[in-house]
């Protein structure tokens, strides 16, 4: 008899514990929050002071003709992500490029931004880089005297155009760190199998290394995206009127602290949460997909 | 060096003098071997004799450190050969199938013959299938591979290198991975390939298909080839202290 069986015979049989039997089973916190949730909705419904300030945080001042609180929020999130994947994926690749020139490039980007906070990035884009490029553009068109370039001001750059430049720009460089992670979570023999068969290097990336990889980075691709609603915040310090500046610009002017925070907070969560759901339903989508080729190893 | 851009002969594979590091181990230590058309060609030896790292240099899967490879005499360490051509020619499988698991079994034999060899989508399909076929699983044609077992998986693989038409079909040990009951399904599809004329070199420990299908047996060790003869020779007569030990190991059970 082995050891472990001697083992597993002097312990008691483990207790089987089916989920939602005993009372303590419940994900009380779910419960929670829902009830949460529910409350705080009524509050909206018969608060006069709580409906004024909801309308006016997701949809913005009843005065202003653009883009406000939470739906800006929302825009510019779906903008960065998007921008961020492509440049993500695209430093992903030089990542794992054996090109030395693209290779160091793409790390050095990715150093750069990610030892940098956030908030620092976003004031430096906007107040720094941006106005640089601006100007090295001008200074182009003037010695090739193009006048479109030449009319190129920092000035026609809006802080939201800023605000998502830099948010795309530091997500991009999280996101190149999980597609080169994804790509090299790929086993070898998939590229060698591609190759052998006579695929260059791009086609067998193209055809069969980024499927498989890009449904294994789907859900922490899902994350950054949940990630970067709540970064969006940061943007208040360009003061560009999303979901946070309206929160603070409102509460200066109303004095409304409570429902103003409270309406904020309870946006993020809502948004939050219901993106975190349908990440993972993902995840499970993906869990029971195809099993692999590679069962012995 | 204009000298070695000749092949030394008008054999399909001409190897010369290859060496190969890894770092500071020398895998291959000067291996010369030439393969007529037609020559089924299986290389045993202990393991890290070099032998799997000897065929993969044979497509550039392994760059040689030194030496010289022609394959239909076209030399692969010179810079104006596309070794994606030379590939195309030279089927390969391997140990762990490397099937494509994201696409059916159709498809990972279909997509090569589209993207490498330019074909239309239907010629492709009617080439897998009747490969398929040939390897005797036509009805697997719409399965994912995880779904199929090893036999049928390397099959498939084999199918796959097939439907590319190449000239030289490499095996990379492709019975190891495998259960016992599954070796044999796929030793008999190689067999009826050997059979019709393929040019093939496998690494292989199956000594049965060794010698049911070789005309030569190479035995490699520690990075050089010691014998090569034919497998009646290797098995029954072999010279080398090496090789015999090397038998005595395999051959007593």
């Amino acid at each position: 008899m082995s050891i472990d069986a001697e083992r597993n015979q002097a312990l008691p049989p483990p207790t089987r514990r089916i989920v939602g039997r005993s009372t303590w089973d419940i994900p009380w916190w779910v419960v929670i929050l829902i009830a949460g949730g529910i409350s705080f909705l009524l509050l909206i419904l018969t608060n006069q002071n709580y409906q004024e300030t909801f309308n006016l945080l997701v949809f913005g001042r009843p005065d202003s003709a653009a883009t406000e609180g939470a739906l800006l929020t929302i825009r510019i999130t779906l903008i960065a992500f998007l921008i961020a994947t492509i440049l993500g994926l695209i430093a992903g690749l030089a990542r794992v490029s054996k090109n030395v020139i693209t290779y160091n490039i793409a790390t050095l980007y990715v150093e750069l931004i990610r030892g940098v906070p956030l908030v620092v990035l976003m004031l430096y884009v906007a107040f720094v880089l941006l106005p640089i490029v601006i100007d090295s553009i001008t200074g182009l068109g003037t010695s090739l005297s193009l006048p479109f370039l030449q009319q190129a001001s920092i000035r026609n750059v809006s802080f939201e155009t800023r605000a998502i430049i830099a948010l795309a720009f530091g997500y991009g460089a999280y996101e190149a760190e999980i597609f080169r992670a994804g790509i090299q979570s790929i086993e070898r023999g998939q590229m060698e199998a591609a190759r052998s068969l006579g695929m260059n290097y791009f086609q067998a990336m193209q055809y069969v290394i980024l499927p498989q990889a890009i449904r294994r980075v789907l859900p922490p691709l899902g994350n950054d995206f949940i990630a970067l609603l709540k970064d969006s915040s940061l943007a208040t310090v360009l003061a560009v009127p999303e979901l946070t500046q309206l929160g603070r610009v409102q509460r200066s002017s109303t004095f409304r602290v409570y429902e103003v925070f409270n309406t904020v907070a309870f946006l993020y969560l809502t948004m939050t949460i219901l993106l975190s759901l349908g990440v993972k339903a993902l995840e499970r989508r993906l869990g029971r997909d195809r099993p692999t080729t590679t069962s012995i190893r | 060096m204009t000298a070695r851009l000749q092949p030394a002969s008008d054999d399909i594979i001409v190897v010369r003098d290859l060496h190969k590091y890894f770092g500071r181990i020398e895998a291959l230590k000067g291996v010369d071997l030439n393969v007529r058309t037609g020559e089924v060609v299986v290389v045993i030896g202990p393991s890290g004799s070099g032998k799997s790292t000897m065929l993969r240099c044979l497509n550039h899967l392994e760059v040689p450190t030194h030496g010289d490879i022609w394959i239909d005499g076209k030399h692969l360490e010179s810079r104006d050969v596309n070794i994606n051509n030379v590939r195309a020619e030279i089927g390969m499988v391997f140990q762990l199938f490397n099937l494509f698991p994201h696409l059916t079994v159709l498809e990972n034999i279909v997509l090569a013959q589209r993207v490498v060899r330019k074909r239309s989508k239907s010629e492709a399909e009617q080439i897998a299938r009747d490969q398929l076929t040939r390897v005797g699983i036509p009805e697997q044609a719409e399965k994912y591979p995880g779904q199929l077992s090893g036999g049928q998986q390397q099959r498939v693989a084999i199918a796959r290198a097939l439907a590319m038409n190449p000239k030289i079909m490499l095996f990379d040990e492709p019975t190891s991975a495998l259960d016992p009951e599954m070796i044999k399904e796929v030793l008999d599809v190689m067999l009826e390939l050997a059979q019709g004329g393929m040019t093939m070199v496998c690494v292989t420990h199956e000594m049965g298909f060794a010698r049911a299908a070789a005309n030569r047996v190479v035995f490699m060790d520690n990075g050089q080839i010691i014998e090569q003869t034919t497998p009646d020779e290797m098995f029954n007569n072999p010279k080398h202290e090496r090789l015999k030990m090397f038998l005595s190991k395999i051959l007593t059970h």
